[in-house]
């Protein structure tokens, strides 16, 4: 007989912050730059450096634990945890262990059997580590601290994931959370959002936890819903042999899709944290809390009502409308400006995503403006030109945000005003196809399709089709 | 009341501190260390239930930086003290993950 | 004229009656008589006739307004002084070259300092005697066989020898204070968070301060004006209103009442150092000030919870030490972790070790409550203690050391004994008070002993002006190199 299990899974995301600056020192933290570009004696360890805390990282940090709906320590501390690592420059990460920023939130996630509630443990701030970069030729490593001393808030949940689904889906809401209040990209394939899944066994209906085991190295929602499957098989099979499974860190390889135990003698994992003495501590005082909380933006489950009731949106289109806040700014701003909110949905939905879609692209990185696709739409309206130029046009835009009335002028993609121009046309297609005219006379009423395209192409596409059918029509039955 | 460590605690205590002692320094890091507990062990007398660990002396709270970039490129300066560097960044010997 | 003080030979500058190049000269030409003996330095600055003449030329169009401008000094070389070699006297540091220089050296240098060279030490200022200097011992001027102090050795022996007119030093449990009362000297540590410690090469970050040694209070305290400042980019730095500690410079003690803690009397303590303070107490009270001798408490507790929380901390603040970065590296090594081993046991000397092993310890998992936590919270009643003596006294009188200068090589045979030789002075650095020595006597083998005044935090001027008003009362102070040729 089989027993049946299940897995009980904790995640510890690392979220790197959005400040201009690191947390501890004056250094930029853009992306890129040439190695040891982005240094000071501070983030690169020099003796007689010390840490000053960046009063930004600390607001980011409030937000993100007002929005998890967690309490505030409003008395916090840094503690350093002590180990040895070549992109770690002192040798210890300022990190918070004691008196974490905030404590014991949560946050609901969607899933197929409906919604569930995942606890946050806790939320605190720390530094982030100089990159490694292993050197194949040379058999050596290379360290680079412009990313040493980055901020970072670290999500601890409660272990209340039980699949690989409701880990995606958490994560999902992590991430669209994150970006909504413009605290982090969150970009799990470059590195702003890190995943560590924590995750035991137990029989299904035993209310103790198994053994658990960490794991590193997801870097992609697919990989780590391999991972814990991998892993949940792993320890189940363990279990089922009799053996125990041993409490350790391991390192998942997505490639060979597999994980090993990443155990070294040369680190004894204790970690000595204890209060650092170069940092003050903080108290965060209710008018400081408030005023973030006055703050805080719109986030995605008010926005999506929101738009449901105040533009009438679909709970669908509301849904994949605001699943990126930059579509969602899209969106607004747009509708507003054209006051045509179910037209500006639609082309949200459809070329906007088409188009992202074609080239790659994230949402984050739309250069469209919200007032030329506002004027695109008003054109469509007023029947300057019509729904395939306009498709047309809106590529260009998207590619270059240009601005559609220069760019229809431009290249005279206005539809044909003048009425003769139209009848002509048709006189003339009446003219060179006389027998579909005939076909259509004798009850082969589809054939005005035939006739409507070719009308369509002697205008070079600027009529509209349904004007053109109407004028067709009336002149077949005449 | 003796303070007594073992072998595997001094060694333990060295992975630690990252260092290589001879059997020798081990021995002696050992009973140095040992005698210093015995002494440090003084702290035990005094009753501190209730008391709270004091890490910073002064009641000073919320020392802040702005978010503002002050730094420009020292790359040079950094890596002139580097023991060994490549393009412009440390050479240390191959990490294991 | 290196007899005279700090002020007197910046005052001489000012007026023209010397140039900053004959100052700077004066000292070296000391330097070279007393270094072969003393060994005080461990390195001296090749630039400093180009400093001389720019300082200079400086002070000739009116830029610089400290009395200090062209006075030569030594820096500790724990405090980092860019372009200038700093070793901390540790092999792991021999050759490194700050890239800035710490704010002290700035506010100095902003003042028109003449850094004469920077001294020896304990190795990472984790000592007493100067002995652990991998570059040798730094002899005391008033007896060559007998060790200076330390960890500031080096710098109050370049002040009692004459070749720097005033020095910096650094004070973790007693670091300025302990050598300036062996080398007849007067030393002070402020109040923690006056002096920024950007720069300075940490050791126990909740206990160091940088402060003066100089041959008299006020140069003291003219010194300590300048180093003083605020500094945004020390977390720990403290904004204070009032840093004229010259202002504190007067000789009137009446009405002052001061505690003298039995404790610091009992035995363990050289006869002719209690018969001093005693003597001191009794000079200050003709003098009008108000003289008790009352229990302090937790005297006993000061070294077991200094110990742990500085070895704590110095086992943290050392960890960057892997030779990655800068520093030593060792040669042949295995792997990673093997290059970490090697070159920090060959870096670091013994001492070093030692602390780094025993602070790993008490943070170990399974020790943390019982030692770093239990010393934490000794930490909280022994600033009690003082904050309810400090109720009832303006200043807290007592001894420096428990005795003059041992001889060299006696300390280190017993680390132990060699530790409570901070007995009087640690604790001032737990509770982060401000505490000056100055030179009361000698014993009979003509060997300095210090006195020690302590005052609550942000007292300097009182404890300045006990100091100064007993100075004035002691009367003219001889050092070695002023009786004769040789020191």
């Amino acid at each position: 007989m089989t027993k049946q299990y299940e897995s009980v899974i904790g995640l510890e995301v690392h979220v790197e912050l959005a400040t201009r600056t690191k947390i501890f020192c004056g250094c930029s933290t853009e992306f890129g730059g040439a190695p040891n570009t982005h240094t000071c004696p501070v983030c690169t360890g020099m003796p007689g450096s010390l840490p000053v805390l960046n009063k930004k990282v600390v607001e980011y940090a409030l937000k993100a634990g007002l929005a998890l709906n967690c309490g505030i320590n409003q008395y916090s501390r840094f503690d350093r945890k002590n180990y040895f690592y070549p992109d770690n420059p002192q040798n210890y990460q300022i990190s918070q262990l004691y008196l974490p920023i905030c404590h014991d939130g949560w946050i609901e996630i969607e899933t197929a059997a409906g919604q569930k509630t995942v606890g946050i443990h806790e939320i605190h701030m720390e530094e982030d580590a100089g990159k490694l970069i292993h050197d194949e030729w040379q058999d050596c490593s290379l360290v680079d601290y412009n990313r040493s001393g980055v901020p970072l808030i670290e999500i601890v949940s409660e272990p209340d994931m039980r699949s690989a689904e409701e880990v995606t889906a958490y994560l999902d809401k992590l991430r669209l959370t994150m970006q909504y209040l413009g605290v982090s990209d969150c970009k799990l394939q470059e590195g702003s959002m890190r995943a560590d899944v924590n995750l035991s066994v137990r029989e299904a209906g035993i209310k103790t936890l198994g053994t658990r085991t960490e794991m590193k190295n997801l870097n992609s929602f697919k990989a780590i819903a391999r991972a814990i499957e991998a892993e949940k098989a792993r320890q189940i099979e363990l279990l089922e042999g009799g053996k125990p499974v041993i409490q350790e860190t391991r390192r998942w390889d997505d490639n060979k899709e597999y994980s090993y135990a990443m155990r070294s003698k040369e680190d004894a994992k204790d970690y000595r944290y204890f209060p650092d003495p170069d940092l003050v501590p903080l108290e965060i005082g209710d008018p400081w809390i408030e005023r973030v909380k006055s703050e805080q933006p719109e986030l995605r489950t008010e926005k999506m009502r929101r738009y449901q009731q105040v533009y009438q949106l679909s709970e669908y289109d509301a849904s994949i409308i605001t699943g990126s806040k930059k579509l969602a700014d899209l969106f607004e701003v747009t509708a507003d400006i054209c006051k045509m909110p179910k037209k500006a949905a639609n082309w949200i939905i459809g070329e906007t995503l088409k188009c992202l879609k074609e080239h790659n692209m994230e949402p984050e990185e739309l250069i469209l403006s919200p007032q030329h696709l506002a004027r695109l739409i008003q054109i469509v309206d007023k029947g300057k030109v019509n729904q395939n130029i306009a498709k047309d046009v809106f590529r260009s835009m998207f590619k270059a945000d240009i601005d559609p009335d220069d760019y229809i002028k431009e290249h005279g993609l206005g539809m044909v005003e003048d009425p003769e121009l139209l009848t002509n046309a048709v006189a003339e297609v009446m003219g060179e196809y006389e027998k579909a005219v005939a076909q259509y006379r004798e009850g082969k009423t589809k054939v005005i399709g035939f006739l409507i395209g070719q009308v369509m192409k002697k205008m070079q596409g600027k009529a509209d089709p349904g004007q053109v059918g109407e004028v067709l029509k009336s002149a077949l039955e005449n | 009341m003796s303070n007594k460590l073992d072998k595997e605690m001094i060694e333990y205590v060295s992975i630690l501190a990252k260092l290589d002692l001879t059997e020798i320094e081990q021995i002696q890091a050992g009973a140095d260390i040992e005698q210093m507990l015995d002494y440090i062990d003084k702290m035990k007398e005094l009753d501190t239930a209730g008391i709270e660990p004091m890490p910073h002396i002064f009641p000073v709270r919320n020392v802040f930086r702005e978010d503002e970039v002050v730094n420009a490129d020292a790359s040079e300066a950094m890596l002139r003290n580097a023991p060994n560097q490549s393009d412009g960044q440390y050479q240390v010997p191959k990490t294991v993950e | 004229m290196i007899e005279q003080t700090a002020l007197q030979i910046g005052q001489k500058i000012k007026q023209k009656e010397i140039t900053v190049m004959e100052a700077v000269e004066a000292s070296l030409m000391q330097l070279r008589k007393s270094e072969p003996k003393l060994h005080a330095y461990v390195t001296e600055n090749d630039k400093i006739a180009e400093r001389a003449l720019k300082i200079q030329e400086g002070i000739t169009m009116g830029r610089y307004d400290s009395p200090l401008a062209g006075v030569p000094v030594a820096v500790k070389d724990n405090i980092c002084t860019k372009d200038l070699r700093t070793t901390c006297s540790s092999r792991m540091l021999a050759d490194f070259m700050p890239v800035y220089d710490a704010q002290a050296v700035e506010n100095l240098k902003r003042a028109g300092a003449v850094i004469i060279g920077k001294t020896n030490m304990d190795e990472f200022a984790m000592g007493s005697t100067t002995e652990t200097s991998s570059y040798g011992v730094t002899k005391n001027p008033w007896d060559e066989t007998r060790v200076p102090g330390g960890s500031s050795g080096g710098s109050a022996a370049a002040v009692a020898a004459g070749s720097a007119a005033y020095a910096l030093g650094s004070d973790t449990g007693g670091s300025i204070r302990q050598p300036s009362s062996f080398c007849g000297v007067v030393g002070i540590k402020p109040t923690y968070g006056t002096v920024s410690r950007y720069g300075l090469i940490a050791y126990g970050s909740s206990l160091d301060q940088i402060g003066p040694i100089a041959k008299d209070v006020a140069d003291c305290a003219a010194v300590l004006e300048v180093i003083a400042s605020y500094d945004q980019k020390d977390s720990t730095s403290v904004k204070r209103d009032d840093m004229r500690f010259t202002d504190g410079l007067s000789e009137d003690v009446r009405g002052m009442k001061i505690g003298v803690p039995i404790e610091y009397l009992e035995e363990g303590l050289q006869e002719e150092v209690r018969e001093s303070v005693v003597k001191a107490a009794s000079m200050l009270e003709q003098a009008g000030a108000v003289v008790e001798y009352f229990e302090l408490e937790m005297t006993e507790y000061v070294i077991p919870a200094y110990y742990v929380i500085a070895s704590a901390e110095a086992s943290s603040n050392l960890a960057r030490f892997d030779g990655v970065k800068y520093g030593y590296r060792a040669g042949n090594y295995e792997g990673l972790h093997g290059m970490y081993k090697k070159s920090r046991s060959e870096g670091f000397g013994a001492e070093v070790k030692r602390r780094i092993m025993l602070g790993s310890f008490v943070l170990s998992t399974g020790y943390y409550d019982a030692y770093y936590l239990k010393a934490l919270k000794t930490k909280k009643l022994i600033k009690k203690s003082f904050n309810d003596a400090f109720e009832h006294y303006d200043l807290i009188l007592g001894p420096t050391a428990p005795s003059t200068a041992p001889r060299l090589g006696e300390s280190l045979e017993c680390p132990l004994q060699m530790y409570l030789g901070d007995i009087y002075t640690a604790a001032t650095n737990l509770a982060g008070l401000p505490a000056i020595s100055v030179p009361c006597g000698v014993d009979k083998y003509n060997l300095p002993i210090g006195v020690q005044f302590t005052g609550d935090c942000f007292q300097e001027k009182k404890i300045i002006r006990g100091a100064y008003a007993f100075e004035k009362m002691r009367g003219a102070w001889e050092l070695p190199f002023m009786k004769k040729e040789v020191c």
